[in-house]
């Protein structure tokens, strides 16, 4: 279960400036997790201590916001983009 | 003279310094503008202010100018100092004895949105920016292509596709890149969150936030100073993102901190639309926590189903004891009627939802009789036409002839007379 996760600026520089890179996962939570193995520092930067996305943080699998879904439960299929956007914005 | 200290995150406090960055690089939480208030306190004074322009810029030194910038590099189409005027004939209505409106759809470009864009295009013009853009549910629209059209640089304005044709025919007109997006405000707010990135442009609402939430201050500042500087007892703003809410509540912070004003309590309170009431849902389930939803109202300028500010204007809202609650369609649109017959401003749907919203809060006893209670009226009427079209019209139509004219008054007052029994 290969996916794109597009990665915003301010996490670029644990990711080489890369602003996509490709890992395995069947849910958010599961991506997340490889995201933090590939990439060490992601994970305190997208979760909070309780373990969950830190408010301030948006993930779209696919164009559709987890918090609509089943938040890091959500199925990811293979194929699919992960989008981890800064929620601060707008308004 | 800059008080302007840099920027720190709201949710870690980590400390940056200023650039055009609006998240934390740490927690993604909001950047803020810190300021060395004991700096002003003695220097920033009433009569400092009294002396300065009639507009958003007599509070400058309350505002983020960018060190080494001076008065002549601001974007100033010249918002602010909007009328604060006496509503007693809506108070009666709604049962309020000291209802005052802050009447904004005297701006510019008609709506509140002028005071963050002309702080935000300053900025972002001392910060080396030659193209201004935002993300938009309308009034913001308009406001950046004016203000940019105003200081020469170039636009790019992302609006949803099913805008009303009066924000967005008002917008064109400046001639920005104006670009419909097929989606909702969110997902147009997301899209931009991504361009910004890629592109060295100042959005005003993303990668220069910081700079322009600020601007929202200004309204708490001049209802002080318009109340002969004291504070009211009640405050109540539409909510979006809820940025407006908490700017105001730190407005009147500050201007205590300063010194400016004598420290009594302000209670400040939030309407919303409920076909979009993240917020007021939140604080009214009692869990404080803001669930996106996907809007389905009228009210299109407040239609952020994902609002950036929604824990602050909560915070804000519970720490001062005030409270929220969200209004129907027809509720807007009734309340619109209302503030136009009674006090003879016409208000946009945002301005219908605060109406609507603070006779809720007084018929709950949220807003009590005696307060001197301030509603925020953000947007002008003309903007948002189509919701009133199929209610309002002429009262008579007739040929040109004065017994025409005496023909219809006479079949009206029948009408009226047969109406009443």
């Amino acid at each position: 279960m290969s996916v794109t996760v597009r990665i915003p600026t301010p996490l670029r520089n644990l990711t080489g400036e890369q602003a996509t890179v490709s890992v395995d996962g069947a849910t958010v939570g599961e991506v997340v997790k490889a995201l933090e193995a590939a990439h060490p520092g992601i994970g305190e930067r997208v979760l909070a201590e309780d373990g969950q996305v830190r408010r301030f943080v948006n993930v779209f699998v696919d164009d559709e916001d987890i918090r609509f879904q089943q938040g890091l439960e959500t199925p990811v299929r293979d194929g699919a983009t992960v989008s981890i956007i800064p929620a601060v914005a707008g308004g | 003279m800059s008080y302007v200290r840099g920027l720190h995150c709201r949710e870690c406090g980590r400390e940056t310094a200023i650039a055009p960055v609006h998240v934390c690089e740490f927690c993604f939480g909001p950047l803020e503008v810190s300021y060395d208030y004991d700096g002003m306190r003695g220097n920033v004074t009433r009569a400092s202010i009294e002396a300065g322009p009639r507009s958003i810029w007599r509070y400058a030194d309350l505002l983020p100018v960018l060190p080494g910038t001076d008065a002549t590099e601001r974007v100033d189409l010249g918002a602010g100092f909007s009328p604060l005027v006496p509503a007693p004939r809506l108070g009666k209505v709604l049962g309020l004895d000291d209802l005052w409106l802050k009447n904004d759809t005297l701006n510019p470009t008609f709506s509140f949105k002028d005071r963050v864009v002309s702080v935000a295009l300053s900025a972002a013009r001392a910060l080396g920016f030659t193209t201004a853009a935002c993300a938009s549910t309308g009034n913001l629209a308009h406001s950046v292509a004016a203000h940019a059209a105003h200081a020469g640089m170039d636009a790019y304005v992302f609006i949803p596709a099913d805008l009303e044709q009066a924000k967005v025919l008002s917008t064109a007109v400046y001639g920005p890149n104006l670009v419909a997006v097929k989606g909702n405000y969110d997902d147009v707010n997301r899209l931009c969150a991504e361009v910004a990135g890629e592109y060295g442009w100042a959005f005003v609402n993303v990668n220069v936030r910081p700079y322009y939430a600020e601007g929202s201050k200004t309204i708490g500042f001049e209802i002080a100073e318009q109340l002969g500087w004291s504070l009211p007892d009640h405050v109540v703003a539409p909510m979006a993102s809820g940025s407006m809410l908490v700017k105001i509540d730190k407005a009147f912070t500050e201007l205590v901190k300063v010194g400016l004003v004598e420290d009594t309590p302000v209670r400040v309170s939030g309407a919303q639309a409920t076909g979009c009431s993240p917020i007021s849902t939140a604080l009214k389930d009692g869990s404080g926590f803001v669930r996106p939803v996907k809007p389905d109202t009228i009210a299109k300028s407040l239609a952020i189903g994902n609002p950036a500010d929604g824990y602050y204007a909560i915070d804000a809202v519970r720490r001062t004891g005030g409270w929220m609650e969200d209004v129907s369609d027809p509720e807007i649109v009734d309340a619109i009627e209302l503030l136009a017959r009674t006090e003879g401003i016409f208000a946009e749907t945002a301005g219908g939802v605060t109406v609507a919203t603070l006779r809720k809060l007084a018929e709950q006893g949220h807003v009590k009789r005696g307060e001197r209670v301030v509603a925020v009226i953000s947007g002008l009427g003309l903007k948002t036409l189509d919701v009133i079209a199929d209610r309002v019209g002429p009262t008579y139509t007739i040929n040109a002839g004065l017994q025409d004219f005496q023909a219809a008054l006479e079949l009206g007052a029948a009408q009226h007379k047969e109406s009443q029994q």
